[in-house]
């Protein structure tokens, strides 16, 4: 079989296997925000970013070569993951005490796996109004990272398209298929896949506010390393 | 004195606190650190803090800010803490983010000022605070980090007594300070 080396490690993949999918099936993490097994590869975070035969590539899109040096558990591909979650927090507004994805998000999550203490940059601090229009969803904009899972599974999945990312750059916000905007307003349903993919607390349920007590939710006992490795094996 | 342990400073390092724009839940972390405190005060003594009552921080070897910004009085207090400490540290989410006061800051601060002291059901004639003794208010509130340099960051609504303890006695015996082992958190 096919194998290149990640951090001086054999790992075997089939041809057209992304240099993430392969490390993953080897038991290797290499960390991922917008990328779903169930998808084709977005591309977008960038948090899977490794060193490539000297060159930076996602590894979730990038399918693995032959002989390839990888490098990704480094201190200096860390450091530049730590830098990406930065810059995420501060697009949005993350303030996790009061947020009810707390404790099993990713984002959150990958920012204890990089041991991220600070945001570092200027804080933006925009203005993204709620949606509470669904009876039984609330759309929290401020967390939004544009991993567009949720475009994803509504429109290849739930066969809906009820969301759509618009505007780029700075500007770049996730919109409501509706004429008035709101979720209400769409035949969006709790039982839809989009309804549940969202790794960050935008997308939540509502009537369940903080169900878990602390110490027991996903990323309490566990770190996202370990549980991705996890589910993988499952 | 003769118990304090061997690894103690020859000199006591010197320490301050303040609250900015908190809660003093960080504070009352803190104090959440137990019997930990009789090790901690053969290491340190400590001068601006709500502890002491000390109201002016003077020269010290470590301070620590709860809270972020959101007042022209809190700048000064966290310059004048720069100036003095040779160590500062950002204690909790409001100073290292903001935390709860800067969810304020997508409204303008005029609308908020209004809709506390104007429009509030059950007030009438209200009027906006503006006794020159009061702070102004800044229109956003900010980390502390985005006004003065910082040199670490403790984040947690509030960190526990375990991750503050961890942090200082790294910080005090020299180590770069480390949260591991489920002590980083964000909420
Ligand atoms: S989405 Fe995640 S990182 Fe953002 S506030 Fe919620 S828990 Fe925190
Ligand atoms: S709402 Fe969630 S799933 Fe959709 S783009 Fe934003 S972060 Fe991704
Ligand atoms: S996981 Fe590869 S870019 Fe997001």
């Amino acid at each position: 079989m096919k194998q290149f080396l990640l951090d001086g490690q054999p790992v075997p993949f089939e041809d057209g296997q992304s240099i993430l999918e392969a490390a993953r099936q080897a038991g290797h993490y290499i960390p991922s925000l917008c990328w779903h097994q169930d998808f084709p590869a977005h591309g977008s975070c960038k948090l899977c970013i490794v060193k490539a035969a000297g060159r930076h590539v996602s590894a979730c899109a990038t399918p693995a070569k032959e002989g390839w040096e990888v490098e990704s558990d480094t201190p200096e591909m860390n450091g530049e993951r730590r830098a990406l979650l930065q810059m995420l927090f501060v697009e949005g507004n993350h303030f996790c005490p009061s947020c009810e994805k707390s404790g099993n998000c990713e984002l959150q999550a990958l920012g204890y796996e990089y041991e991220m203490l600070t945001s570092r940059f200027r804080h933006f601090f925009p203005d993204r109004p709620v949606d509470a229009s669904h009876p039984d969803v609330l759309l929290d904009f401020n967390r939004c990272i544009f991993c567009e899972l949720c475009v994803r599974a509504s429109r290849d999945v739930d066969g809906k398209a009820v969301f759509a990312l618009t505007g780029r750059g700075i500007n770049k916000h996730l919109v409501v298929n509706a004429e008035s905007g709101r979720l209400g307003d769409t035949d969006f349903s709790k039982d839809d896949l989009a309804a549940r993919i969202c790794p960050v607390g935008v997308i939540l349920p509502k009537g369940r506010g903080f169900a878990v007590p602390i110490g027991e939710r996903t990323y309490d006992g566990q770190s996202i390393r370990e549980q991705k490795l996890k589910e993988e094996e499952s | 004195m003769s118990t304090a342990p061997t690894s103690a400073p020859a000199r006591k390092l010197r320490v301050a606190t303040t609250s900015l724009a908190g809660c003093f839940g960080c504070h009352m972390s803190f104090l959440d650190i137990d019997e930990h405190l009789f090790e901690l005060v053969e290491l340190v003594e400590f001068d601006r803090s709500p502890l002491t009552d000390i109201k002016e921080v003077g020269p010290c070897d470590i301070g620590l800010i709860e809270g972020g910004v959101c007042n022209a009085e809190n700048v000064h207090v966290l310059r004048a803490f720069r100036r003095q400490c040779k160590t500062l540290i950002a204690l909790g989410a409001c100073a290292v983010n903001g935390g709860l006061p800067a969810q304020r800051n997508h409204l303008s601060l005029s609308e908020c000022l209004r809709e506390v002291y104007q429009f509030r059901p059950g007030i009438e004639n209200g009027q906006i605070p503006n006794d020159p003794e009061l702070p102004l208010p800044l229109d956003k509130v900010r980390p502390i980090h985005e006004v003065v340099r910082i040199d670490y960051f403790l984040p947690g609504c509030p960190p526990s007594g375990p991750a503050i303890w961890k942090f200082l006695t790294d910080l005090i015996a020299g180590r770069t300070p480390r949260l591991s082992g489920g002590l980083l958190h964000y909420d």
